[in-house]
């Protein structure tokens, strides 16, 4: 399929679907004729669900990190949209590329926890399967993980799957080289690949405003030939019903696609940032006003999918949830020091077996 | 006289630079507003204005050719890399451009540039915080690399780098950074190419660098009252220009050499020393030189970086390996302590 560029423009405003205030808007023409497609109440009730438990598993690893069982964690509360519905949307045989900050879409994806925390704890660098999850290593150094999900993505289609790969990157990692390689070579390659950004507004300390003077991220598709949409960040279903026709175009066949998702990070970057010097705090105030997580509950609440009996139900369920990780991360991870030698080569070096016996020999005297 | 941080005096000294030249610019990730993650750029934004010290996209690779540019045309631009494993990007610009452009063009266009770069480990830092990276830029005909131990050296090899006709890989050992020292400003250190002998001694010739110094003067001091033995140690300060004086002087004055490198040892720095030092000092030696550095692996997690990390008990126990001529006692320096 060859795309003409009005094919490839993101509509003019940012696909939406609830109001501020949780009340149906028109998403308007464009978004309508790309196919964009309320989500039902269950598939929303879904996504609702999991953005209370991701939200209660992002304060509880922020409460862990004033107790120190956590070096350092970056905070998506406010993203949760973004975290929760793309990820719901993945199939089975897809794969997902996310960054340090997108620790509550990895549970969302029903990674382990505590897996999902090793890295932010400081116990091992991955600490989930990434190939029985099909989850690549949350990626710290920027934009880096944008080729990788080009080449999985080509990946996937060579393999004959229908596969499609999500990749997860924020609006600073935009400026960055490798994004723009990930999306030329996603596209020269027609690879199912779904480049996601989350646009927070801010890279540590700078402002959109800094990064680019491009009016919407999305038009950085463009010059590359790939479909590209904006949408708001905030609105669950906007979000659900745009990465889903993104698969969908994916799959079919049809290329990548770049979707810029306007969101907000309410936290400081990470529990070591002090905001305070580069933001305003009404600002902050403002956007906790569009809560994805209140915007859904009241639309779903007017449409009788969510009850009060299922509020409860889900509280109870997230407090469980953070209750169990609480627990679990109280316990005193198992560092071996000697691991540090098993996983740097397929087949031990002598140089290495020499170091590993030095610090076998320093272990033994500190024990013995 | 004043007490100040590491952080500090790098601070005054990226003040004191933009006060006297105009052609001096600041700029990288977070820097302005924010004064940098470390604070080394805290206030320069609001004392020196946003032409003086900026926030760039987020692009290693743009920050470091747009100061090639920059440097094209007139301007001495400091740049800052936000950790040391994120410098690899600009790796390209500062290796094929930055170092070789006075080369290229007989030193018609020559390339003034400070990369600053917090590096090496020892805070608890994530993976990708905590890379020793200076051997890939020592290995680098056209570099200087730099890394102070001291506040004062902080200060004044800073700005000799800012001075310098050409580019500096400036390396700040981040587990420094708290470090205190009094000081008066402006001070001005030995110049690039000057090893500092940081403590006298007659038996044994540490060498070490940036965050490795403080380590080798606890070990020196654990081994002169545990053990007698009398230790000198050198800060070599500067990596490229390698002051093979004061090192060899040293060593032939102890006799015994052992160099304590934070950075993995394959094919690192250390490596580079111990051969400059075999060389000139082969008659003097009583044992071979030997090496601590960290382990061959990457960056450990935080939890594990205490067994990378070149420890004053490993330093002790191959010094003790240093006592060639009555092998092979060499478990006596553990076993006493
Ligand atoms: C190549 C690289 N450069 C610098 C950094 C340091 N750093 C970590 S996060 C960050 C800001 C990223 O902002 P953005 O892409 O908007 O993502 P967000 O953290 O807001 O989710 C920076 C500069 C890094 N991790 N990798």
């Amino acid at each position: 399929m060859s795309m003409t560029t009005a094919d490839l423009l993101p509509c003019a405003e940012p696909v939406r679907f609830l109001d501020e205030h949780g009340q149906l808007t028109d998403p308007g023409p464009e978004a309508t004729a790309r196919g964009y497609a309320m989500p039902s109440d269950e598939d929303l009730l879904a996504v609702w669900r999991q953005m209370v438990i991701g939200r209660r598993f992002d304060t509880q690893a922020t409460a862990l990190t004033k107790q120190g069982r956590l070096a350092v964690y970056p905070s998506s509360r406010g993203q949760d949209a973004c975290q929760v519905a793309p990820v719901l949307e993945l199939q089975e045989q897809d794969w997902f590329f996310p960054t340090y900050r997108d620790s509550m879409a990895l549970v969302s994806r029903g990674l382990d926890p505590i897996e999902v925390l090793t890295l932010l704890r400081g116990s091992w660098h991955c600490g989930y399967d990434p190939v029985q999850t099909h989850t690549a290593p949350q990626c710290t150094p920027l934009a880096t993980q944008a080729v990788h999900a080009a080449g999985a993505g080509h990946g996937l289609a060579r393999r004959g799957t229908d596969g499609v790969a999500l990749c997860f990157i924020g609006d600073g990692a935009t400026s960055e080289g490798d994004f723009h390689e990930g999306l030329n070579f996603a596209a020269v390659f027609n690879a199912p690949t779904v480049f996601f950004v989350q646009n927070n507004k801010f890279a540590i300390s700078v402002p959109l405003a800094k990064q680019t003077k491009a009016p919407s991220l999305a038009y950085k598709g463009i010059g590359y030939g790939i479909r590209s949409e904006q949408v708001d960040g905030n609105d669950p279903a906007a979000v659900l019903a745009v990465t889903r026709a993104a698969y969908a175009h994916a799959r079919a066949g049809h290329g990548p696609v770049l979707i810029e998702a306007h969101t907000y990070r309410l936290e400081a970057h990470t529990n070591a940032d002090d905001a305070t010097r580069y933001r305003q705090a009404d600002e902050v105030t403002q956007w906790s006003e569009r809560d994805p997580i209140a915007r859904l509950r009241t639309y779903l609440t007017g449409t009788g999918a969510l009850t009060a009996e299922i509020e409860e139900q889900v509280a109870a369920e997230a407090e469980a949830y953070a209750a169990r990780v609480r627990e679990r991360m109280n316990e005193e991870p198992v560092v071996a020091p000697l691991s540090l030698f098993d996983h740097v080569y397929a087949q031990q070096t002598p140089q290495l077996r020499e170091q590993a016996q030095l610090v076998a020999a320093e272990l033994e005297e500190v024990q013995g | 006289m004043s007490t100040m941080t590491f952080a500090q005096a790098l601070n005054h000294a990226l003040r004191d630079a933009l006060t006297e030249d105009e052609d001096v610019l600041v700029f990288g990730e977070d820097v302005g507003q924010l004064g940098g993650v470390f604070r080394i750029t805290d206030g320069l934004t609001a004392d020196f204005g946003e032409d003086r010290c900026f926030d760039t996209p987020l692009a290693e690779a743009g920050i470091a050719g747009f100061a090639v540019g920059l440097a094209m045309q007139g301007f001495r631009p400091v740049i800052e890399m936000q950790f040391d494993a994120f410098g690899y990007p600009a790796f390209e610009q500062v290796v094929s451009h930055i170092a070789k452009m006075r080369n290229r063009t007989q030193s018609l266009l020559t390339m003034p540039i400070v990369i600053r770069m917090p590096y090496a480990g020892g805070i608890g830092g994530v993976e990708h915080h905590c890379d020793s990276s200076e051997g890939y830029y020592a290995h680098t005909p056209g570099l200087h690399v730099v890394t102070p131990a001291t506040p004062a050296d902080a200060y004044s090899l800073l700005r000799e780098a800012i001075s310098s006709p050409d580019p500096v890989v400036f390396m700040e050992p981040k587990a420094l950074y708290w470090s205190k020292a009094e000081l008066e400003l402006p001070t001005r250190t030995e110049p690039f190419g000057t090893a500092a002998v940081r403590r006298e001694g007659t038996d044994v010739t540490l060498v070490a660098y940036g965050p490795q110094v403080p380590n080798a003067l606890k070990a020196a001091e654990v081994a002169e009252s545990e053990e007698g033995w009398s230790v000198e140690v050198v800060d070599l300060r500067t990596i490229t220009p390698f002051d093979d004086e004061t090192v060899a002087a040293s060593v032939r004055k102890t006799g015994r050499c052992l160099v304590v490198s934070e950075a993995q040892g394959f094919g690192g720095v250390g490596g580079e020393v111990a051969a400059r030092v075999g060389e000139r000092c082969f008659h003097s030696l009583a044992a071979p030189v030997l090496r601590v550095s960290g382990l061959d692996i990457p960056y450990p997690p935080p939890k594990l970086e205490h067994t990378h990390l070149p420890s004053v008990d490993r330093i002790l126990d191959t010094m003790a390996r240093l006592q060639w001529d009555d092998q092979p006692d060499t478990a006596h320096l553990a076993a006493s302590r």
